[in-house]
């Protein structure tokens, strides 16, 4: 059944028309003109320092893992700065809206701004820095040249990229969603939600949900097959064994993702009853089905920084990681129990008393290995050489933080008291505070951790500290008083308030977000200071902190081959054996390196891919239709090409190892 | 702990802690390391199969939602189901005949199985469009009830499958007429080989599942 208030349609622009450009919100117009003139002035100095042929040579058609690895990174980095301008204005909003007052935000345009909030933090945040950071380090943990599917990998990327360019377009092209970062149905129905905001997001998770799923199948294929002789899986790093389980969830949770968006498209498009309040339609089997996937997520994204923390508590203690083979197990076991918890989100549900203590209870149960985790990385501290430098401080200041996370997370997993806490500020309060004080956090120590290594300088301390306590104080002060609200009964999601005695709490949260906007400047500011300062800060060494992986064995930033000759692994940690049975590095004897060649196909079809989408959301159905064959010709005429690889000729390797030669000494 | 255990410990950290001058750190040669196609290809399998999984589960809630509309037992045609079947089973037959061609090296005969495999696969394809045209005709659309949503949504992204299959054929039936039967396309050959038994492998269950005990219902 197709709804009967649809606006008419033309065949040549669907339902586009200059209505969708909202020029009488005063907000957007300005956002608008100064993302227009940032990405003009972009454009000028590109094409001004005639970067064009660098871009498309070096970067964008590049399949190098490293390169993939910070494009990544700098998208997460562009994304961060759109999310937090959301949670910036929300933080505002609630903290002026107050007995009668409206603030300065009206409601549709507020329910826009939380929803893309949640869909950016996650899935154009986090999981781009995540993935940023597995792409950068796997293969150099390894000893690998790339990754198994270097052109997978690029696609992959550009996939994600299309699926944040359809959200950023949201904001200048028509409106997004209304309606929460998990799109639940009856409300996102076509019935309640006709516009095209459900639409952007269905298909920006789409495209970027096919990146994410192959980026899964890459990563794990690279970890099974290309490990250096003799890495056994118990000598692997333990970044790679947990970036090997997030990968093996994304692999096991994002087909389900795409299956659940794709029967609510067809629910929108084709009027089709599977979450539909009527004809026989459930809209809580899209909300079982979207946990299904939705709660796994949450453990992709932390495995990885709870291996960022595990790497940094080693090297910052001088030690070797205590509980190695436990650290192993509690990972695994987390990756098995997260797939047995996501009725927890809706223990409202009213599945019966069985059903949500059965849930309950395997949901306590994960605490048990991560408790595990948090032990083993004190008891590694523990009469350790400790170096408080950056990536040590934000460690500490996560294992703190994200103990008050879990316990609160505890708290919510018993069905009773979630009756009472469901969807309250305090869930909020629980879940940034896993997000940011684990996620973020182990992100903030892998990028201050591994930048010498990608850059071939440090990051300025005195700015990083500056973002540290900034981001640390700024955190509780913004969610500590969450917790508070959320236990006296407010809700999620409101964009004004009547009772004048919670506003307090409110503005204390709000100078939380101001000095997490601090944290978020200083570190900008760090990253400027650094590239100006990086003569002084450089890393000729490859090894600045004394660390133990095999990352640390090649030189800062890494030859486009990473490795002149295939390491051996003997041991766990090892260039900390190498380094310990006096290996020298090879000077001589060097051979020409097969690599894999360089390939715009994956642009090309993530451009289509964005064309495609933008029919799809406007109903333009003919330009959906042509992006549709063409995605599939681009394809099948990709295949064709059977030259992908080269090689690199022995004279160049000869040339970059001598100049490496030659700064080791000049350092000696 | 006693006294030999302790003395093992001993000398196994003496042991660790000596340095090996002779011990290699590094390759010398050239290093290769295994193709990660096929698994990756599995991979890609198993996440696919977790779509059907999400389908499945749909089928399995709403299956039984007619909402005042017709059953499985009102609508299905077992004997054209039957027929169907057949079809697939013999393509996946076929595909195997194509893959022992392909480990002899005859080009010409293995090209002969793949289109014999095409050819099984687009009759499936066929009965399936009609079998479909033939139920929205009756007035089983899948907007009529949750059970037909879902029914036309498992069954049809199995078929799209199928003709995904279909294309991936041809493309590959050109690829080994231009080259050959060299390694590239042997790796092809034998990924979409995995991929069309895959979808046998569900059919089984959409046969069952969905037919046979929906007949019965």
């Amino acid at each position: 059944m197709t709804p009967a208030h649809q606006a008419p349609e033309s065949v040549l622009f669907g339902r586009l028309s200059l209505e969708a450009i909202p020029y009488h919100e005063p907000i957007l117009l300005a956002t608008f003109a100064v993302a227009a003139l940032g990405g003009i002035g972009v454009l000028a100095a590109v094409t001004y320092f005639r970067l064009w042929g660098w871009l498309w040579r070096d970067w964008i058609t590049s399949i190098d893992h490293k390169k993939i690895g910070i494009m990544y990174m700098i998208l997460g980095l562009i994304m961060l700065l759109r999310g937090f301008a959301d949670a910036l204005m929300m933080r505002l909003q609630q903290a002026i809206a107050f007995g009668g007052a409206e603030g300065y935000l009206p409601p549709h345009h507020y329910d826009q701004i939380f929803t893309a909030h949640g869909v950016i933090m996650i899935f154009f945040v986090a999981m781009p820095f995540v993935t940023g950071l597995m792409n950068y380090l796997v293969p150099l943990q390894i000893g690998a040249r790339d990754v198994a599917f270097p052109f997978l990998n690029n696609f992959s990327f550009w996939m994600t990229t299309a699926g944040a360019i359809l959200v950023m377009l949201s904001l200048f092209v028509g409106e997004f969603a209304t309606t929460g970062w998990l799109a639940y149905p009856p409300l996102s129905g076509i019935y309640s939600s006709p516009g095209v905001g459900v639409d952007y997001y269905i298909w920006a998770l789409q495209i970027a949900g096919v990146g994410t799923t192959l980026s899964g199948v890459n990563l794990i294929a690279t970890i099974v097959k290309m490990r250096a002789p003799g890495m056994t899986m118990m000598r692997m790093p333990i970044f790679t064994w947990t970036s090997l389980c997030s990968n093996v969830l994304i692999v096991a949770s994002f087909p389900v993702l795409g299956a659940t968006l794709a029967l609510l498209s067809l629910d929108r498009y084709v009027g089709t009853n599977f979450f539909t309040n009527d004809l026989g339609g459930s809209a809580m089997m899209y909300v079982n089905l979207i946990w299904i996937w939705g709660h796994p997520e949450v453990y992709i994204l932390i495995l990885p920084a709870f291996g960022v923390f595990s790497e940094v508590t080693a090297a910052f203690c001088g030690k070797r990681l205590f509980g190695y083979a436990s650290m192993v197990y509690a990972t695994v076991v987390i990756t098995i129990l997260s797939y047995l918890v996501w009725l927890h989100h809706f223990f409202t549900m009213g599945s019966g008393a069985s059903v949500n203590s059965f849930f309950g209870i395997t949901t306590m149960i994960i605490s048990i290995p991560t408790g595990a985790k948090i032990f083993n990385w004190l008891f590694t501290m523990y009469k350790g050489r400790i170096r408080f430098d950056l990536p040590m401080m934000w460690t500490v200041s996560f294992m703190i933080t994200f103990t008050i996370g879990g316990m609160t997370g505890v708290l919510l997993a018993v069905p009773p008291a979630d009756f009472v806490l469901h969807n309250s500020l305090f869930l909020i309060a629980h879940f940034h505070n896993v997000i940011i004080g684990g996620v973020l956090f182990g992100l903030f120590a892998g990028i201050y951790f591994w930048f010498p290594k990608a850059f071939g300088f440090r990051l300025d301390p005195f700015w990083g500290k500056v973002s540290f306590w900034c981001w640390t104080v700024g955190f509780y002060v913004a969610f500590m008083p969450l917790y508070v609200l959320g236990l006296m009964g407010v809700t999620r999601r409101m964009s004004k308030f009547d009772d004048p005695s919670l506003q307090i709490w409110f503005v204390i949260a709000a100078i939380g977000a101001l000095m997490i906007l601090c944290g978020i400047a200083a570190f900008l500011m760090q990253i400027f200071v650094s590239i100006l300062r990086r003569e002084q800060l450089k890393d000729t060494t490859g090894d600045p902190w004394n660390a133990r992986t095999l990352e640390w064995s090649t030189s800062s930033p890494p030859p486009a081959y990473n490795f002149a000759f295939t390491p051996i692994v003997h041991d766990l940690d090892a260039w900390w054996d190498m380094k310990r049975r006096d290996y020298v590095r090879p000077t001589e004897g060097f051979i020409p390196i097969h690599m894999p060649k360089n390939t715009g196909a994956g642009f090309v079809l993530a451009v289509i891919a964005t064309v495609a989408g933008f029919g799809l959301i406007w109903h333009i159905w003919w330009l959906a239709a042509a992006g549709f064959v063409a995605l599939v010709a681009t394809a099948i005429v990709h295949t064709f090409n059977y030259k992908r690889d080269f090689h690199i000729p022995a004279s160049e390797v000869v040339e970059t190892e001598n100049a490496r030669t030659r700064l080791l000494a000049a350092r000696a | 702990m006693s006294a030999s255990v302790t003395a093992d410990i001993a000398a196994t950290d003496a042991a660790m802690e000596a340095p090996t001058p002779g011990r290699d750190f590094y390759v010398r040669g050239e290093h290769h390391p295994e193709n990660g196609t096929l698994l990756g290809f599995w991979l890609y399998l198993m996440s696919d199969c977790l779509v059907f999984a999400v389908l499945f589960a749909c089928y399995g809630v709403l299956g039984r939602s007619y909402a005042a509309g017709p059953s499985g037992a009102d609508l299905f045609d077992l004997k054209l189901v039957a027929i169907n079947t057949g079809f697939l089973l013999a393509s996946s037959i076929t595909y195997g005949f194509a893959m022992l061609e392909m480990q002899q090296n005859h080009k010409g005969t293995t090209l002969f199985w793949l289109f014999v495999t095409g050819c099984f696969g687009a009759s499936f394809l066929a009965l399936e469009l009609y079998e479909f045209w033939h139920l929205i005709h009756e007035g089983a659309t899948p907007q009529r009830s949750a059970f037909l949503s879902s029914f036309f949504t498992l069954v049809g992204t199995h078929g799209l499958h199928v003709t995904f299959g279909c294309v991936w054929l041809v493309t590959l039936m050109v690829q080994v007429v231009k080259h050959g039967l060299i390694p590239a396309n042997r790796r092809r050959l034998i990924c979409l080989s995995m991929f069309w038994h895959f979808l046998d492998v569900v059919w089984i269950g959409v046969f069952t599942f969905v037919y046979l005990m929906g007949s019965l219902a």
